[in-house]
């Protein structure tokens, strides 16, 4: 099963994309077109390949079998369940990723204090990035990820680590930054493009608010790929049905 | 037995009255073994942060033989530098033999490999954790090799420290290639294995006691270093949590 998608050509293409690890195989027959815009929810059990799908989609992780096109040229960047901050100050720490990007290193100071401000962390630019809470070394990761102004952004279970007050915080940005138009909170999102996200999550609650567009992953497979209210309310193949309701076959 | 209580006696009146003999053996000790250590972590530490990070065919069999050269008795490392530096040796025509020269060099072999693979084996854990987000952000191996190992310095501090033990307690090495001449490459191990075959306890004693002494003060800054590390970061932690409750209020 899979939607209709957006007209025009995708970010990135995976065909018949497959991915070995000696005898397991994380990922098998994968199609999967990411176009500008959407907001794709990767769900399945542990181990059902939705990380290996990320790394595969981000160029960490080769494929052993099909392949992968970057049809339209965009940046992207990926964020992680843990975020790796260096024992180095917030405001560092993101200029580190413009640095590494190819900004100079003032230039890349400059917009890190901006990006922190906007996930509004500004007070912590001068603090060890490894003595912040989990919620707020998220939020500097984010920041790190919104300064390099990605077309695409790939999470990986972003706030499957946190505790529920940070859990909404980090939501809320991730929102923000999906699709600014829809979250109004201030003159910061004046302006600002949405960018396309892919994401993997165990929480169903957050995928219904974040996500336009729902893949089912089992045993390395995509088994059900839908938009988000068909995939909600409409038929289902039974392990994915199963998953919803919380049971397992 | 009975000799054991006066020689210890005489062994702290010596140390306490610094003995210019005594004395002038501990500075030519410190001197050689913080040189070496020196010049071997600053070639060992690029190295093994190098070999924490990088990818090749017969990697394990330079780890292998890396983790080998960690039980290299110091006798072995005497009699090749010995070999190297004799007049008919291939560096015989720098005249370092029986020199303070001589001894760093031997001390410095005797270590590199200690500081290469505890820096490898540090930096390759932190690849293992934290690598891949490096890496989703545009670092090469190089630069990841260089920012674990940067972000990593408090746990190579401590190399740093087990190097300087192991070349300051080592006394075969120096031996073959210094001589143990007095005045000129008498170091504190050697002195304490002659001092003893002549029956002069106390200035062995008083010796051993500086060596267990200078041992016991880099390990005891290590640990304060460390401690004092933990309650920074606790506390910064604290004041974070302190400045983004006062905001969210």
């Amino acid at each position: 099963m899979s939607p209709a998608h957006a007209a025009g050509a995708p970010l990135l293409a995976l065909a018949g994309a497959g991915v070995r690890f000696g005898r397991l195989q994380a990922l098998a027959g994968v199609d999967l077109q990411v176009h500008a815009g959407e907001r794709i929810a990767l769900i399945g059990a542990n181990g059902s390949g939705k990380s290996t799908l990320l790394r595969v989609l981000h160029g960490l992780q080769p494929l052993s079998a099909g392949k992968l096109a970057c049809a339209a040229p965009h940046r992207q960047a990926m964020l992680f369940q843990r975020p790796y901050l260096l024992r180095a100050s917030t405001q560092t720490n993101v200029a580190l990723g413009l640095w590494l990007r190819g900004h100079a290193w003032r230039e890349a100071r400059a917009r890190a204090l901006t990006a922190l401000a906007r996930v509004g962390l500004e007070a912590l630019a001068h603090q060890n990035g490894r003595t912040l809470s989990g919620g707020q070394q998220q939020r500097v990761a984010l920041a790190r990820v919104w300064a390099l102004q990605a077309q695409l952004l790939l999470l990986d279970e972003p706030t499957s680590s946190l505790d529920p007050h940070a859990k909404r915080e980090v939501e809320a940005l991730i929102a923000q930054l999906a699709d600014p138009g829809a979250v109004q909170t201030g003159a910061a999102q004046a302006g600002t493009a949405p960018v396309t996200t892919v994401f993997s999550s165990h929480n169903l609650g957050q995928v219904k608010r974040l996500a336009t567009r729902v893949l089912y992953l089992e045993q390395g497979r995509v088994l059900a790929d839908l938009p988000v209210h068909d995939f909600f309310n409409g038929p289902l193949p039974q392990a994915a049905r199963l998953f919803v309701k919380g049971e397992t076959l | 037995m009975n000799t054991l209580y006066p020689s210890f006696l005489t062994a702290l009146e010596l140390v306490a009255g610094l003995d210019p003999a005594l004395w002038s053996i501990v500075r030519r000790s410190l001197a050689v073994s913080a040189t070496a250590c020196a010049l071997s972590f600053g070639a060992g530490l690029a190295l093994g942060a190098w070999l924490g990070v990088a990818r090749f065919r017969g990697r394990g069999v330079v780890l292998v033989l890396l983790n080998t050269l960690l039980a290299l008795p110091s006798v072995v490392v005497g009699l090749l530098v010995y070999l190297l530096l004799s007049r008919s040796g291939p560096l015989g025509w720098l005249g370092w033999l029986f020199s303070f020269q001589a001894m760093v060099l031997a001390q410095a072999v005797l270590v590199l490999p200690v500081v290469t693979a505890l820096t490898r084996q540090t930096v390759e854990d932190a690849e293992r954790a934290y690598g891949e987000q490096l890496q989703s952000l545009g670092a090469g191996r190089l630069l990841r090799s260089l920012l674990l190992a940067w972000d990593t310095r408090l746990a190579l501090f401590t190399v740093l420290v087990a190097a300087f033990g192991r070349a300051i307690s080592e006394v075969g090495a120096v031996m073959i290639v210094g001589g143990n001449v007095d005045g000129f490459t008498r170091v504190m191990t050697t002195a304490i294995a002659l001092e003893t075959s002549k029956g002069d306890l106390p200035l062995a004693l008083a010796l051993g006691m500086v060596l267990l002494a200078v041992v016991l003060a880099l390990h005891g800054s290590v640990a304060l270093l460390q401690r004092w590390a933990v309650r920074r970061d606790a506390a910064a932690g604290a004041a974070a949590l302190t400045l983004a409750t006062g905001a969210a209020a």
